[in-house]
Parts: C-alpha cells; structure tokens; sequence
C-alpha cells in the first residue's frame, strides 16, 4: 500500500510541476487558463487517491468545492478575454 | 471467502487509482510540449474526464459508506457536463484571437467565414506583437493565400 501511495502521489506531483511550469512559462492568457483547470484537476484527483488509500471520507466534500471553482474560474477568464476583443476592421458590425 | 473478495476490490481500486494517475502525468508531459492552444487543451481535458472517473471509480471502492459515494458520483457528473462547455469557451476566444498555429490545422472551417474577415486585439501571444492589429490581419490572410492557393 505504501508503494502505491508512493506512486501515485509521484506521478501526480509530476504532473502537477509540469502543469505549473506551462503555467509560469505559457505565452498567452489562455494557455494559463488551460494549465490552471488542468492543475485543479489534479489537485481533486490527489486529493481523492489521498482519501482513498487512507480511507479517509472526510476530504470528500473538498472535492465538490475544486471542481466548483475549476469550472467557474475558467468559464469567467473566458467571458473576460472574449470582452477584451476589439473588432478594428471588420465589414459590419453585429451584435454580440 | 470475504477476504479474497475484499483483496480483489482492493487490487481493482489501486488499478483505477494509477491510472488516474498516469493520465494526470500525461496531461502534463503534453500540457508542457504541445505547441498552442488547442493542443495544449487536447491534453489536458484526459484527466479532466477520464482520469476523474477512474479516481471517482477507484475511491468509490475503497470508501465505505454511501454519502462518500454519492459525492463522488456528483463529482464526476459535474466534470461531465462542464468540461465541454468551459473547453468551447476557451477554445472560441482562442481562435479568435489568433492564438492557434493555423499552419498545423488539417481542415479549419471557420477560415472563410468569420476568421477570415475581422481582426482583434488584446492579449496577443509573445511571438506575434502587432502594432497595428491591420498589419497582422494582411499578414495571416497572406500566409493563408500562400498556403492554399484557390
């Protein structure tokens, strides 16, 4: 069990290193939108192996909340990036 | 009889644990070298669906009781249904705004409409700085002319 744990808990640290430094490093606003969904992602699922090798259900509820605040995060960078666009030249003008 | 049963759920909840795992590392090993944004975005939504089912899956054995479940359970439905709706987002702001290596695309259907005929500007990616979002715009319809000749 401790193997696994072990394991686990390496890959996913990887993962979560590499993630950041696309973060630190990624030319653009949203290829750091992506890394930051991608990284929450991963906090949830080492959060949920941690409570699954300890058997542990109180972190459950913790999961929830991630996820939540992945979702919302992403979608409202989104809407904000999509808001700074300014159409310069275009042939005519639609409503948006 | 029950332990042997017990020792088997155990074994299936460690396999779907790692797997997870292994998702998450490759969202990140892709994540790193992939080169834009959709890509990047192709990447990283492996762990976002399929790895958080296996962890939900795997956790869901190892936990007893029935509320642990069910939060489980919720959470990998709510992955489900967000995780297309955040990736359109994204991923339309991004072709917007230029963010995508066209040259790499095998078929773009929004070339000829929308794409094609306006340019914005805001946040631009390092590599491409244009003073005048104009300029960028004669030059991306250059490079597209140049590249498919019709």
């Amino acid at each position: 069990m401790t193997v696994v744990a072990v394991v686990a808990h390496a890959l996913l640290g990887t993962g979560a290193l590499l993630t950041l430094i696309r973060l630190a490093r990624g030319p653009s606003l949203l290829d750091r939108v992506v890394a930051t969904d991608t990284l929450l992602v991963i906090i949830s699922a080492s959060l949920a192996v941690t409570a699954a090798l300890e058997r542990d259900p109180t972190l459950i509820p913790v999961l929830v909340v991630v996820s939540l605040l992945a979702f919302v995060g992403s979608v409202s960078i989104a809407r904000y990036v999509g808001g700074m666009l300014i159409r310069t030249t275009g042939s005519e003008e639609r409503p948006r | 009889m029950s332990g042997l049963l017990a020792t088997a759920a155990d074994v299936v909840a460690i396999a779907c644990l790692l797997a997870g795992a292994v998702l998450c590392f490759t969202a990140g090993v892709g994540l790193l070298r992939f080169p834009d944004v959709l890509s990047r975005m192709h990447a990283g939504t492996k762990p976002q669906v399929l790895g958080v089912l296996l962890v939900m899956v795997g956790a869901a054995i190892r936990l007893h009781g029935w509320s642990a479940s069910w939060m489980l359970l919720l959470v990998a439905v709510f992955q489900l249904i967000t995780a297309p709706v955040s990736a359109h987002m994204i991923s339309r702001v991004a072709y917007r705004r230029r963010h995508v290596r066209r040259d790499l695309l095998l078929v773009d259907e929004l070339r000829d409409l929308e794409g094609r005929d306006s340019v914005y500007r805001g946040d631009e990616p390092a590599d491409a700085p244009p003073e005048h979002p104009a300029r960028a715009l004669e030059r991306s319809r250059r490079e597209d002319d140049g590249r498919q000749p019709s």
